[in-house]
């Protein structure tokens, strides 16, 4: 045994003066190539990098597939259009798993190896909340998409903004009035078990008691769930409402064995598109939804009312008037949450051109430039409608659609106006120091 | 609701899950018991399974149903030939070495996700059910698919036992599970054997898959979940007992449906581990396992 501890040893210090020895040239070697130090006094000409977080894998594919889409198509435009500040965008994409633990790598592959100005385009609110902090301490701006509360709650930091999408707890409150005035006040929650789906849980049950109507039930599913009928029964026989709101690959399974559970006598439906984005409204068993209501956070079949900037928008991303791909009418986008992407890009070259920005060094010039950034109108560059950002809560808000579902399309029913989705401010980002 | 019926839609539940886990499971134990391979990969074939179920349903267009029978024909087919690729190409080249297979099996289960992940994608998608008939309780629907589910499951292990028990080919299984070496001596080509009882194990899973995909979707990650119930049920049942992994696969899916309806999902896989703890200490040969060499 001693004796073979020693003579590996021996054998050990001679190779590790030739490892030593063959590192030492191949390191000199790689910073005598023309590649290591590139561009390294022409930063101006070089594209801005845009590190893009999304979820090609893992529960949310069917966002990432469709964020990425409509990401790349805002790039091109913004490219058509001359760039920013006279240089090209670049989107450098990196799929993290929809997993929190990745997410943060990612970004730290953004900052260091891609040399990224900025990260953007993460949905998922536990993947938002893993990534976060790392953005923070990385001195990294991190536009998310994500709809959570979590950046308005003042959770996260000054370098995480949300200026394209609507906060759940924005959404929830502008959705309760309708659902006590409409449809009852006796309402059972189903809604995914993680951070996104306890925004619903509590920003819905405090918005509908505001209301004078009562959340009778709580149903938390795991959003990896894949079969929902043992969830059913917890539902009270006195509802009068089921909320629904669900994510991940099972969604169309959800809604399904909702439907078989119920039959024809089934109490009033709302739902959050969320259970059904990238999913055909037609698809078989779904028929039960016929005049239920849904929110929408973008009305995903044309309406009659369509602005031009919506037609524009959809032209764009390749998205035809029943909200699936023009290549393949099976492949439903997420419209609802799409244009957060969008929006976002328009956003940031906004604040990147009223900055002056140029590099790196510039980043917290960026938010700053956000953070003045307070009315967005309805344009081709905000399609889903005129806007207001929060500098403090760096958080933007919006109007919200509420749909019905007749002859298996969606059909608006009722916008709500922005001071319906205000709430006071729960924080002050700005005090923050970069 | 109100007891009776919530006793009724839970075990309708259970049973369902029973009927599936128990297919997912005896290919799992079969493949142990007469080969002594632990295959982590075998809820990847459950995966295939599904889509290649996709796949031939999407092929086939047309009615529902024609899709559907020509993938529970077709999809088992294809899954057991790609389980005798892996059995020629990686666990015969390891000689079946029992620590050997286990790691080259997670590696299998990697690149089979990862393959499909690569071609099918990210998605998951339908497969429309033969029929889509409901059955309205006073209390509540329940799709007539599901109960056609678990007649099919029992269906096809009475199907499996027939073979294990009635043919020449169970015998040979039986003989080869028994004592290797001496199977041998008696001019059983074991090497073939293992081939046919990994691809058959193999088509099983993929079976229980084409049965469940009807009711939840296609998906590359969907084979986790079954893989971890069925390695809890072939421990309780004991390793290499098909009664006894068809008594656990009843036992474990009825109280998961049972106790997911009335307590939390969260419970019902918290009381099956702790059982599986509990076999192990007590039981170590599972339930009905018998002490073998």
């Amino acid at each position: 045994m001693a004796d073979k501890i020693i003579k590996p040893k021996l054998k050990t210090r001679r190779n590790l003066l030739k490892s030593i020895g063959a590192g030492t040239g191949i390191l000199a070697g790689a910073t005598a190539l023309p590649g290591w130090v590139r561009y390294s006094q022409a930063q101006t000409s070089e594209p801005i990098r845009i590190g893009f977080q999304v979820h090609r894998t893992g529960i949310g594919a069917a966002y990432g597939r469709w964020y990425d889409r409509t990401t790349t198509a805002a790039a091109k435009l913004i490219n058509d259009m001359g760039g920013i500040n006279g240089r090209a965008l670049e989107i450098i994409a990196e799929d993290d798993g929809t997993d929190p633990k990745r997410g943060a790598e990612v970004l730290e592959k953004f900052a260091n190896q891609h040399k990224c100005d900025l990260a953007f385009g993460t949905l998922f609110s536990h993947v938002v909340i893993g990534s976060a902090p790392r953005a923070g301490e990385l001195k990294l701006p991190y536009f998310v998409v994500s709809e959570g509360h979590h950046v308005a709650s003042g959770m996260l930091n000054r370098y995480t903004l949300q200026p394209g999408i609507t906060d759940v707890k924005s959404q929830v409150q502008a959705m309760a009035p309708f659902v006590a005035d409409n449809l009852g006040k006796k309402v059972t929650m189903i809604f995914p078990d993680f951070a996104f789906g306890h925004d619903h849980r509590d920003y819905f049950s405090a918005a509908i008691e505001k209301q004078g109507g009562t959340v009778v039930a709580k149903i938390a599913i795991p959003p990896t769930e894949s079969s929902f009928t043992k969830y059913f029964p917890k539902i009270p026989r006195d509802t009068d409402v089921i909320y629904h709101v669900m994510v991940g690959p099972a969604v169309l399974t959800f809604v399904k064995e909702m439907g078989e559970f119920y039959g024809p006598n089934k109490p009033q439906i709302f739902g959050f598109i969320d259970s059904l984005e990238a999913v055909d409204l037609n698809s078989p068993g779904l028929e039960f939804l016929e005049g239920s209501y849904f929110w929408e956070g973008n009305p995903r079949y044309a309406q009659a009312n369509q602005s031009e900037h919506d037609k524009f928008y959809r032209a764009a991303v390749g998205v035809d008037d029943n909200g699936a791909s023009v290549s393949d009418p099976k492949d439903v986008s997420t419209y609802s949450h799409m244009f957060g992407c969008w929006e976002t890009l328009f956003t940031i070259k906004t604040g990147m051109e009223a900055a002056g920005y140029q590099g790196t060094d510039d980043r917290s010039k960026l938010i700053e430039a956000v953070e003045s950034i307070t009315d967005i109108p309805l344009s081709r560059e905000h399609p889903q409608g005129a806007k207001v950002f929060n500098s403090k809560t760096h958080q933007v808000f919006g109007h919200q659609y509420i749909s019905k579902v007749e002859g298996g399309k969606l059909k608006l029913a009722h916008t709500t106006s922005i001071e319906d989705t205000l709430y006071p401010d729960e924080t002050d980002y700005t005090k923050q120091s970069f | 609701m109100d007891l009776g019926p919530y006793l009724l839609l839970a075990s309708l539940e259970g049973a369902v899950q029973a009927a599936v886990l128990a297919l997912t499971a005896v290919g799992l134990s079969l493949v142990f018991g007469v080969m002594r391979i632990v295959n982590v990969a075998h809820g990847e074939f459950f995966m295939l399974g599904a889509v290649f179920a996709w796949w031939i349903a999407t092929f086939f267009g047309g009615h529902p149903a024609i899709g559907f029978i020509a993938a529970l024909l077709i999809a088992p087919l294809l899954t057991g030939l790609v389980a005798v690729i892996v059995d020629w190409f990686v666990l015969k080249r390891l000689e079946y070495d029992p620590e050997g297979t286990i790691v080259a099996t997670i590696g299998v289960l990697y690149i089979i996700q990862q393959v499909v992940l690569m071609t099918y994608g990210p998605d998951a998608r339908p497969v429309e059910a033969p029929f889509n008939h409901r059955f309205y309780f006073p209390w509540f629907g329940y799709s007539s698919y599901k109960l056609f589910v678990i007649a099919a499951a029992i269906a096809i292990l009475i199907g499996v036992w027939m073979i294990m028990a009635k043919t020449r080919i169970g015998l040979v299984l039986r003989a080869t599970q028994l004592d290797r070496e001496t199977a041998t001596a008696f001019g059983i080509e074991v090497n073939r054997i293992y081939a046919l009882v990994f691809g058959l194990g193999a088509a099983l899973a993929a079976m229980a898959a084409v049965l469940i995909v009807p009711i939840q979707q296609a998906h590359y990650l969907m084979g986790g979940d079954p893989l971890l119930l069925s390695f809890i049920v072939v421990i309780i049942g004991g390793l290499g007992s098909l009664r006894g992994t068809v008594v656990a696969a009843a036992l474990i899916g009825m109280s998961d449906g049972i106790i997911s309806v009335f307590f939390t999902p969260t419970l019902a896989k918290i009381l099956a581990t702790l059982l599986v703890a509990m076999v192990l200490v007590y039981r170590p040969n599972g339930l009905f396992g018998t002490r073998s060499a």
